[in-house]
C-alpha cells in the first residue's frame, strides 16, 4: 500500500473521528484558538486602523510598525512567549495576537485610505459629522479592501495556529507534530492535508462573504478589473 | 549576550543557511514569474488560471506545504529542497501578481510609442516595459523577502537547519538568550535584505532619483484607487 492509500485509510478509520484526539475535537480547538486570537487582535488593530485611515495621523508610524512586526519570526515569538510566560493557552495566544495585528492594521488602514478623498470632502460639505463620515461613507466604500485584509489575516492565523501544536497545544497541527515525533508519515501527511483543507475552505467561505457583503452601490460601479482585484485574495503567504 | 559571543560561529553558520534558504527562492521565484507574469498579462485565459492557482497556493499554510511537498516530489522530509521549493512557490504566487499589476500600470501611450518606434514585443518588454515595471516589482520583492525570511524558520519544526533551530533548541533547553538571539538575527537578516533590495531598485531606476518621494513607488498613471495592502505595509 503506498502512502496516499494509507492516508486515505487513515481518514476512513472512524477511530480518528471520535474522542478528544479525533479530527472534530482538534478542528474545534483550531477554530477556538483562531477565533480568540482574531478577536483580541481585531480589538486593537481595527480601531487603530480606522483612526489612522480617517485622520491620517500616525500613518507613517503605523505602517512602519506593521512592517517591522511582519518580519518577526512566528516560531521565535511563540517560543519566546512560552519561555517568558509559561505553558498554557494564553502565552501562545498573545504571541499570535502580536503576529496578527500587522495584517489587520494594514488592511483596515489601506481600506480607509483607498476611499476617494473627494467623496469624503463631499460628505463633509453635506454637513456630516466625522463619525457619520467614518461609518456611512468611508466604511462602506472601504469594505472591499477591508474584507480582503481581514481575509488575509484570518488565513495567517489559521496557518500560524498549526505551529502552536509544537508548543504543546492542540489544534490540527497536533497530528502533524505527533506524526513527526513518532515518525509516522501517514499521520504527518494526514495532518498537513487537514490544515491545508481547512485553510482552503475558510478562504472560500470568506471569498463568498466578500462577494455578498459588498454594498449595492459599489457592485454596479466597479469595472471588471476592480472586481478581479477584490477577489484576488490574500496578499501575503500565510505563516 | 555572553551566549551569543560564545557561539558566534554557530549562529553565523545558521544565519548563512537561513539567508541561502530565503534568497535562493526569491531569485528562482523572480526567474519564473517574469515570463509567467508576462504571459498571464498577454493572454487573458492564462491570467485567470495563473491568478487562481497562485491564490490557492498562498492559502496553503507553510507547515502543511513543507510536509506535503516531499510526498509530491518524492524527496526526504528533512531535505532542504522542500523548504526551497515551498518558498519559491510562495514567491511565484506573489510575484506573478506583481508582474501583472506592474504591466497593467504602464501607460498605453508609452507602449504605443515603443511600437511606433519599431520595437518588437520581446525587445519592448525587456527595454521599455520591464524597467517601468521595476518599482511595482520591487514592492513585491520586498514583501517576498520579508515573508521568506520569517517563514524559513518554521522549517526548523520539521528539522531543517537555519536560524529557526535557535527557537526549537531554545525551547527544549528553556533558554531565553538563544531565542532572543534567533529573533534578533532574523530581524537583522530581514532588514539587511530589505536595504539591499531598496538600494538595487535605486540603482536600476536612475530616472526616478530626482523626485524620490512618496510618489516614487507609483510614478505612472495611477490605477483606479486600490492601494495594495501588501504594498502599503512595506512603504517606508
Amino acid at each position: 500500500m503506498n502512502l496516499l492509500e494509507q492516508v486515505a485509510a487513515w481518514f476512513a478509520d472512524p477511530a480518528h473521528w471520535a474522542g478528544p484526539e479525533g479530527v472534530p475535537a482538534r478542528l474545534g480547538e483550531h477554530l477556538y484558538y483562531s477565533a480568540l486570537t482574531l478577536g483580541l487582535a481585531a480589538a486593537v488593530a481595527v480601531p487603530l486602523g480606522l483612526y489612522v485611515g480617517h485622520t491620517g495621523r500616525g500613518r507613517v508610524a503605523a505602517i512602519a510598525a506593521a512592517g517591522a512586526l511582519r518580519a518577526l519570526p512566528t516560531l521565535g515569538l511563540l517560543t519566546l512567549f512560552v519561555i517568558l510566560l509559561g505553558i498554557g493557552l494564553m502565552p501562545p495566544v498573545y504571541a499570535l495576537v502580536i503576529l496578527t495585528i500587522p495584517p489587520l492594521l494594514a488592511g483596515t488602514y489601506a481600506g480607509i485610505a483607498a476611499v476617494d478623498r473627494q467623496l469624503v470632502d463631499a460628505a463633509r460639505g453635506l454637513g456630516m459629522t466625522e463619525w457619520q463620515i467614518l461609518t456611512k461613507v468611508e466604511l462602506p466604500n472601504a469594505l472591499p479592501v477591508l474584507l480582503g485584509g481581514i481575509r488575509a489575516a484570518v488565513l495567517q492565523v489559521i496557518a500560524t495556529v498549526a505551529v502552536v501544536a509544537y508548543i504543546n497545544l492542540g489544534g490540527l497541527g497536533r497530528f502533524l507534530i505527533d506524526g513527526l515525533a513518532v515518525r509516522d508519515p501517514v499521520r504527518l501527511v494526514a495532518g498537513a492535508i487537514l490544515i491545508a483543507v481547512l485553510a482552503l475552505a475558510v478562504d472560500g467561505l470568506l471569498a463568498l462573504v466578500q462577494r455578498f457583503a459588498l454594498p449595492p452601490g459599489l457592485k454596479t460601479s466597479r469595472s471588471g478589473r476592480d472586481r478581479e482585484a477584490i477577489e484576488a485574495g490574500p496578499l501575503a503567504p500565510a505563516g | 549576550m555572553q551566549w551569543f559571543l560564545d557561539n558566534v560561529p554557530f549562529v553565523a553558520e545558521l544565519a548563512w543557511l537561513h539567508l541561502y534558504q530565503s534568497v535562493l527562492p526569491l531569485l528562482l521565484g523572480l526567474a519564473v514569474s517574469l515570463p509567467l507574469g508576462w504571459l498571464a498579462w498577454r493572454v487573458r485565459p492564462v491570467r485567470g488560471v495563473v491568478l487562481s492557482v497562485s491564490s490557492v497556493l498562498y492559502t496553503i499554510p507553510s507547515l502543511a506545504l513543507f510536509v506535503i511537498l516531499p510526498v509530491v516530489l518524492g524527496t526526504q522530509i528533512l531535505d532542504t529542497a522542500n523548504l526551497i521549493v515551498a518558498l519559491t512557490l510562495y514567491a511565484v504566487a506573489l510575484l506573478v501578481r506583481s508582474v501583472v499589476d506592474a504591466l497593467n500600470s504602464i501607460d498605453d501611450g508609452v507602449r504605443q510609442s515603443a511600437q511606433a518606434l519599431g520595437y518588437r514585443p520581446l525587445r519592448r518588454f525587456l527595454t521599455v516595459e520591464l524597467p517601468l515595471a521595476l518599482p511595482v516589482l520591487f514592492a513585491g520583492l520586498r514583501v517576498v523577502s520579508v515573508s521568506n525570511i520569517s517563514l524559513a524558520s518554521v522549517g526548523a519544526v520539521i528539522g531543517i537547519r537555519n536560524l529557526g533551530v535557535l527557537f526549537t533548541d531554545g525551547l527544549v533547553r528553556s533558554f531565553l538568550a538563544e531565542i532572543l538571539v534567533g529573533i534578533i538575527m532574523t530581524l537583522v537578516l530581514a532588514l539587511v535584505m530589505d536595504a539591499v533590495l531598496v538600494l538595487t531598485e535605486r540603482l536600476l531606476t536612475p530616472w526616478l532619483r530626482h523626485n524620490r518621494g512618496r510618489q516614487a513607488v507609483r510614478p505612472f498613471r495611477a490605477r483606479p484607487v486600490r492601494p495594495d495592502a501588501a504594498e502599503a505595509a512595506v512603504l517606508p
